[in-house]
């Protein structure tokens, strides 16, 4: 039971370790894939929330993320053509701050986790993880077929956005931007898992009927757990687009939403660093597999199904046990 | 004080052609144990299901501390003060035993849009906790996971959980189940105890804990309620000898 | 818009509502009896518009085409219901989702490798391709009315294999109680087989039949499949009745919707905004309808409370 913290610091510090030596051997390259690793990591940070505390197994997280993506595009785009967002009621002009796209980005996919989860968390089991995975289509349709954004090419952004005090093109700070951001998240996640919500949100997971006879409802806490999911999954969204400079339908796609699902489950689901070590996995898996053969999604759903299969409980569950620690 | 703490007026329930419950009129006073036993198939797990909110009645209503509640749904009883026990063991498996007495008194306390404190160091809500896991015998399992525990000792969780609400009225469904000779003869005299803080509306098989602890009794024979009286009385009712025990002699 | 416009744009609709049936039937079918979620059919859909499409390219015939669609379906679906789906009825529908995403992404490269990324042809036969003239003059091409006729003749032939035959008693007593069939001295885990390849074929022959109007690539399954859904949502969990209902009001809703949608709004907007608008909420359309069915009816027009 003891290892399980252990591998959490390891991890954490393996990915700043190798980021440090990229930085000293001047690999720019990997500094950018250990971003990425970062940035996908909060995304299943989020997911996680709803998936492992929640037992939500959501399809649609990749509305989140796009929704984040799309809040940066659409904000900094307007900047970068000096055109006002919206001139009436009142004059709402884009930004290139970051702190500021951020807290757009949080609000919208809070908001829109908020009106999906509404309607979705009045189902359970297989439908409701049909109908994620169709609202995550709709707004990939909707996206394509919404021309002011750039419809099906997306959105380039010419100049990563700023934050007081740091150069972002600096990939570096960049990366320590992320990285801090994925810590905060990750503590977050670790206070909430302890609190009284993430208790009485487990409990319903694993016997709702328990809950509801002693005087809570399970369906505000779902949604609530849903809403913090979206917002999180919406801000590694932001950071993402901002990494790439651009933003496109793909990010709404369902293959986004299937990967968000890999990164927690490979890693270990409900396990506090399980996104961290599953998206960093995927992305070696990528790098590796992706150098071998062009096809290298085939060996990727193999590694995935053998996982399924035969590792239940992820890659933390093989090293540090199966059982998630509880006291 | 005269007045029933939980009150069932006339309540039916039927699916398709089948009555499950036919004008059941039921009360609790306060400071009593008021046991419902009937033969399988009686009927009393839909009536038990109406009184705690899963189902809603076809007709009559059920008031319960002074107040209509045959609108509200289990959440809202149970907030209204209704305890209940299952009759198969109802908890969260994966957790410890005190995290599950913690999440009893949680739910009263309306502490649980809290996000960010250590439940488990909330020194309010683990005083109830422990408390309650003291009365049933369970203090020594506290860290012990719920699906570590032998059947007995579930049962005797979901009592300890009933008490974390300190609820106004129980409603409990078959506690001594499977408890074995011991474990009922534990169980006996803590819920003759327990009446005199809140009443117990009692569903039960074990015919001797019913009459050993019953102020009163009532009788459910296919969806009505043929009888209910003291356990005198229901001992010599020929009509509950008849319908429900046959010729086998109370004892 | 004139009648007969209308007329063709319902024909449409229900040809696509009829393809969708072809797909949700499959899927429903195998959640009811197995409870199984399969996000791989879609694959399936795939796999039986390629051999279909090279079937044609081989020997010309479009009838060869359609049985070589039916049969590598229904062969995938049958390979991989024994070698991983049926280690997953037990698991939770966390697993079902994952190991088949699992399969999606195994059976995409896959055909990828095989046949490469630019999309196959399959040709609409001579004596089905052209318009028909229907009664009131109605010109309509005669591939999609045979579309409808081949989907249509499916959902009938599904119905009574369900109604009347003793697979389909076996079905229905699946679907009611597991163990009980097992009682009955069936043998489980053929019937599971069988349905699981069953399913597949349906969306193999619809992969086929579309193959012919829309080019053949990969991923072309998901799309679909993530409709199928929608309409099972919309239909129920489990009814077939519901996946045809719930697929025809799909179909019209979606073919509609992005005809009428953009000349509603070019009733009061510029006519550039009213296309875009109108054909943004149409690409949402059956997506409001799923939740409007929802908001009333969480279990499905035809599920089970």
């Amino acid at each position: 039971m003891r290892r399980e913290p252990l591998l959490n610091a390891a991890v954490f510090l393996g990915l700043l370790a190798a980021v440090l030596w990229a930085k000293a051997m001047d690999e720019p390259f990997t500094i950018t894939l250990a971003t990425r690793v970062a940035i996908l990591a909060l995304a299943g940070v989020g997911l996680n929330l709803a998936l492992g505390l929640g037992g939500l197994v959501s399809l649609g997280h990749a509305v989140f993320f796009g929704i984040g993506g799309y809040a940066m595009g659409i904000l900094a785009s307007h900047a970068q053509s000096y055109s006002p967002l919206i001139e009436w009621p009142v004059l709402i002009e884009g930004t290139k701050s970051m702190p500021v796209i951020w807290l757009v980005a949080m609000a919208a996919s809070g908001l829109a986790a908020l009106g999906i989860g509404a309607l979705s968390l009045r189902t359970s089991g297989v439908y409701f993880i049909m109908i994620t995975l169709a609202f995550g289509q709709m707004f990939y349709y909707f996206a394509i077929s919404w021309p002011a954004y750039g419809g099906e090419d997306g959105l380039s952004i010419y100049v990563r956005n700023g934050f007081p005090g740091l150069n972002t093109l600096d990939p570096i700070q960049f990366f320590a931007i992320c990285y801090v951001i994925l810590g905060l998240a990750l503590w977050l996640f670790s206070r909430l898992s302890r609190s009284a919500f993430g208790l009485a949100l487990g409990a319903a997971r694993q016997n709702a009927e328990r809950v509801m006879a002693v005087g809570i409802a399970p369906y505000r806490l779902r949604l609530v757990a849903f809403a913090l999911s979206g917002v999180i999954t919406g801000l590694a969204g932001a950071l993402f687009a901002d990494l790439n400079r651009f933003v496109s339908p793909t990010m709404f796609s369902w293959q986004t939403s299937g990967e968000i699902m890999v990164f927690v489950i490979l890693g270990g689901v409900a396990r506090l660093f399980g996104p961290v070590v599953g998206a960093a996995v995927f992305i070696l898996l990528e790098h590796v597999l992706g150098g071998l053969s062009e096809f290298w999604h085939i060996y990727l759903g193999a590694v995935l199904l053998v996982v399924v299969l035969f590792a239940r409980g992820g890659i933390i569950g093989l090293i540090a046990g199966r059982e998630v620690r509880h006291d | 004080m005269t007045s029933p703490l939980l009150d069932i007026r006339g309540i039916s329930k039927s699916f398709g052609a089948i009555t499950a419950s036919e004008d059941v009129s039921l009360t609790l006073m306060r400071g009593e144990i008021h046991a419902l036993i009937g033969p399988n198939g009686a009927g009393k797990s839909t009536l038990i299901k109406q009184i705690a909110g899963n189902l809603n009645p076809d007709s009559g209503s059920i008031w319960f501390d002074g107040r209509d509640v045959t609108a509200l749904d289990t959440v809202a009883r149970a907030r209204a003060g209704l305890g209940r026990t299952f009759q198969i063991s109802s908890l969260a498996m994966e957790m410890s035993v005190l995290q599950n007495a913690v999440l009893g008194a949680l739910g009263k306390r309306r502490r649980v849009m809290r996000f960010f404190r250590d439940v488990m160091r909330d020194a309010a809500l683990l005083d109830v906790a422990h408390a309650a896991l003291a009365e049933v015998g369970l203090a020594e399992a506290a860290g012990t996971r719920v699906a570590d525990l032998s059947h007995g000792q579930r049962r005797q969780l979901e009592v300890a959980v009933a008490l974390t609400q300190s609820p106004k009225a129980f409603l409990m469904d078959e506690p001594m189940a499977g408890l074995g000779g011991e474990g009922t003869a534990r169980l006996t005299p803590f819920l003759d105890g327990l009446r005199h803080r809140a009443p117990i509306l009692l569903v039960e098989h074990d015919m001797d804990a019913v009459f050993a602890l019953a102020d009163r009794i009532s009788v459910l024979v296919y969806g009505r309620i043929i009888a209910t009286g003291t356990p005198d009385m229901i001992r010599q009712n020929p009509e509950v000898r008849a319908a429900y025990l046959g010729d086998e002699a109370l004892t | 818009m004139s009648l007969i416009l209308f007329i063709e744009q319902m024909l449409n609709g229900v040809q696509f509502g009829v393809m969708l049936f072809l797909m949700a039937a499959g899927l429903t079918l195998i959640f009811g009896v197995m409870g199984l979620i399969n996000l791989a059919h879609g694959s399936l859909y795939m796999i039986g518009a390629f051999a279909a499409a090279w079937v044609a390219g081989m020997s010309g015939s479009f009838v060869l085409a359609l049985i070589a669609s039916l049969a590598a379906a229904a062969a995938a679906g049958a390979l991989i219901e024994l070698t991983v789906i049926r280690r997953l009825y037990d698991r939770d529908h966390l697993d079902q989702v994952l190991a088949t995403f699992a399969l999606i992404l195994i059976f995409s490269e896959g055909t990828r490798w095989l046949f490469g990324s630019f999309p196959l042809f399959l040709e609409i036969p001579p004596y089905l391709s052209g318009p028909v003239t229907l009664p009131g003059g109605i010109e309509y091409p005669l591939y999609r009315l045979a579309i409808i006729g081949v989907g249509l003749l499916v959902a009938a032939g599904l119905f009574a294999l369900i109604a009347r035959t003793r697979i389909g008693i076996q079905i229905r007593a699946g679907e009611a109680d597991r163990e009980m069939i097992a009682a009955l001295g069936v043998n489980i885990s053929a019937l599971y087989t069988i349905v699981f390849a069953l399913g597949a074929a349906l969306a193999g022959l619809a992969g086929a039949l579309i193959g012919a109007i829309q080019s053949v690539q990969v991923g072309m399954g998901e799309p679909v499949l993530i409709l199928a859904f929608v309409v099972i949502v919309i239909g129920g969990i489990g009814s077939i009745k519901g996946a045809l209902v719930g697929a025809i009001l799909v179909g019209l809703t979606d073919t509609l919707g992005r005809v009428l949608l953009p000349a509603v709004f070019a009733q009061f907007m510029a006519p550039q905004a009213a296309s875009s608008v109108g054909s943004s909420l149409a690409s949402m359309s059956i997506y409001i309808l799923m939740a409007g069915v929802l908001v009333m009816r969480p279990s499905g027009l035809f599920g089970k409370a």
